[in-house]
């Protein structure tokens, strides 16, 4: 009798490697249509003002940019993380901690030279952000706390925090009670690219991943951090310090969360405010790991995430709930998890004698 | 305090535990077989929301209930699927669930957002034992939902450690190479371990829309899936210490609650982050105490794969 039977791969696949994630963003679309049809919409017409709402116009395009920022920058930190299997999904909570630092020199600050006043917002913004990833970080490191729900615990904290103020001791006088902070001085406003709301986290975001992906593939460090990833065991027997390496993760994918909130802030609102990122962290998980944790593949999915969410915008005038865009997200890592045995086995013919 | 106010603060304190309690259960049950799901805030919100349409369309909370609890299986089917059948990573698995049961809900209930449940569970007095001073208060005028997460827990309990079935999750949890080798189907008591754990989320989730505040909101659950899943490592995997835990970070919402109406001179705000705190420190306390990982089950988190043995 000949049967399918799945036979583990004797080495990567550089094809599945490209091909699964490919397909499983175009499964993930197809489920959503077979979704939003059973709910009675008309999901072509649905899908094509999301494909106009993020791509038609260049106002759209460059919408889409502007989320995808955030996404990339996010993406690179929790990757950072889950290369050494550190589950951090406290980067919505870092993203808040990072945008009240930076807020706050803005708001003391404002009025010096802006090559005095960014780089200290980008100073403020990735200690705060750090500072949230170093206390789950050392608590994982040294006492073996579980990181998964403490850095969750943290957004909820962060999120408080930054309410607090901007409803409280932040609030613009002028802001007829609306839960803001008045706005930034000029010097503390990332400049923007042309004339778009397209800034210069754009560039900032790229260089972040040409560190990574040098450090990751090039440097002592970057291979220490691959290696821990793999296996602590061999890490400890190879005499590598797991727990430092593990907090210093932490606090640098905490801090480039951060940095993510301090763009927000000085590129986007330029004024600390309620809400300050819709779920970019938790949607940076999904980048992360459609990017396979690649630097580069990172900043293409964001662009394609963020077009997800301006899209997700525009499909509300139709009368569907901005919900769809979360739905479909989690669709494609189903799909993603699903093809990824492809990526660790082949699906071959075999003819059995007998079992 | 008087001691009325007292009473009701622990009153209340139960009614906060009941939806962490049912959600911890289930998650147990998944964890003792072995599986990490980390979906349980999406179940918990895809079973208020069935619950909650469900009733409001039938009049019957009982199939509202029933919903919920199919519902929350359902997802809970998704990530079996995923981590037992194709051995894919059970972080993201239940990461892509909770991602998946937040937009899920918020799409079905768009039209329900803020719409009060007529048809809620109401408060059911046990006779006798209601009457008397005090405890009659604190722990027998609940609604039905209340007593029946108890029973279970005790149900659990004894099906866990009494019962031959018992042994086999546990056995699958600590050693599945082992539990293979004696004809057990290793990814059979996963599937069922998993969805049982789904459908308590699902229940979890609908005695917040049905009874606890009776009514529909996105995120509605804020955190309490996530809650459950650090409550499970402080009940050591045992439903019996799950009780004691829900009812702890019942008693800290319900006195957050309290000190807010009570005018407390703290802001709102504060008292917001306090469940959360608490949990990481209650986290923090019970990992330091049981260093040697002893009570969590041995294969948590690892999938199995017969080739490997």
């Amino acid at each position: 009798m000949p049967k399918l039977r799945l036979i583990k791969r004797e080495e990567d696949s550089f094809l599945a490697r490209v091909l699964v994630p490919v397909v499983s963003v175009i499964l993930a679309f197809v489920f959503g249509w077979a979704f939003l049809s059973l709910s009675g919409y008309e999901a072509g017409d649905v899908y094509s003002r999301m494909f106009k709402g993020a791509f038609g116009t260049y106002y759209a395009l460059s919408e889409t940019i502007v989320k995808a920022i955030p996404l990339m920058l996010a993406g690179l930190a929790v990757s950072l993380a889950f290369r050494m299997k550190l589950w951090n999904i406290g980067a919505e909570g870092q993203i808040y901690m990072g945008a009240f630092a930076a807020s706050g020199v803005a708001l003391a600050m404002g009025t010096y030279s802006p090559f005095i006043v960014i780089p200290l917002m980008m100073l403020a913004g990735f200690t705060a952000g750090g500072l949230w990833g170093f206390i789950p970080g050392a608590l994982r490191a040294y006492w073996h706390v579980n990181e998964t729900i403490t850095t969750l615990m943290l957004n909820y904290v962060a999120i408080s925090w930054v309410d607090y103020l901007v409803f409280g001791p932040w609030k613009d006088p002028a802001s007829k009670g609306f839960p803001l902070s008045p706005i930034f001085a000029q010097s503390a406003q990332l400049p923007n690219l042309g004339d778009s709301r397209v800034h210069l986290g754009l560039l900032i975001a790229a260089v972040v991943a040409i560190v990574f992906y040098l450090i990751i593939q090039y440097t002592r460090w970057g291979y220490e951090v691959r290696v821990i990833g793999e296996s602590q065991e061999a890490a400890r027997y190879a005499g590598m310090d797991v727990a430092r390496n593990m907090l210093l993760v932490m606090v640098i994918s905490g801090g480039i969360a951060g940095l993510t909130g301090m763009i927000e802030v000085s590129g986007i609102t330029h004024r600390l405010q309620q809400g300050i990122s819709p779920g970019y962290g938790y949607t940076a998980i999904i980048v992360a790991w459609l990017g396979r944790l690649n630097p580069f593949a990172i900043i293409m999915v964001a662009f394609l995430f963020g077009a997800l969410l301006v899209g997700g915008f525009g499909v509300q005038l139709a009368g569907v709930s901005f919900s769809i865009t979360q739905v479909l997200q989690g669709a494609v890592l189903f799909f993603l998890l699903a093809g990824e045995i492809f990526m660790k086995y082949k699906l071959a013919i075999v003819r059995e004698e007998a079992e | 305090m008087d001691t009325a106010a007292v009473a009701a603060l622990l009153a209340a304190t139960i009614v906060s535990g009941t939806p962490i309690l049912f959600a911890a259960m289930g998650e147990i049950l998944a964890e003792r077989s072995g599986n990490l799901n980390l979906g349980v805030e999406g179940m918990m919100l895809v079973g208020a929301v069935s619950g909650f349409i469900v009733t409001l369309s039938t009049g019957n909370h009982w199939l509202g209930v029933f919903a919920a609890v199919v519902s929350g299986g359902l997802m809970a089917a998704i990530h079996a699927f995923i981590t037992v059948t194709l051995r894919g990573n059970q972080v993201v698995s239940g990461l892509a669930l909770t991602i998946f049961g937040t937009g899920f809900s918020g799409f079905l209930g768009k039209s329900y957002q803020g719409a009060p449940m007529f048809f809620s569970f109401k408060d059911l007095p046990i006779p006798v034992l209601s009457e008397l001073p005090f405890v009659g208060k604190v722990l027998f005028s609940h609604d039905i939902l209340v007593y029946i997460s108890l029973i279970l827990a005790f149900i659990i309990w004894y099906f866990m450690y009494r019962t031959k079935w018992g042994l086999t999750i546990r056995s699958v949890g600590e050693n599945p190479q082992a539990a293979d080798a004696v004809g057990i189907s290793v990814s059979r008591v996963r599937y069922f371990c998993i969805m049982v754990g789904g459908m308590l989320a699902g229940l979890a989730g609908a005695y917040i829309s049905l009874a606890y505040a009776p009514t529909w909101q996105e995120n509605m659950t804020a955190g309490r899936g996530w809650i459950a899943v650090a409550l499970v490592i402080f009940a050591l995997w045992n439903p019996l210490r799950g009780i004691l835990g829900a009812y702890l970070f019942g008693g800290v919402e319900a006195l957050t609650y309290w000190l807010q109406i009570l005018g407390v001179n703290i802001s709102s705000f504060f008292l917001n982050m306090f469940p959360y705190i608490i949990t990481i420190v209650v986290l923090v306390m019970v990992t330091v105490r049981s260093r040697d990982d002893a009570a969590s089950p041995e294969a948590l988190g690892l999938a199995y794969d017969r080739e490997e043995r």
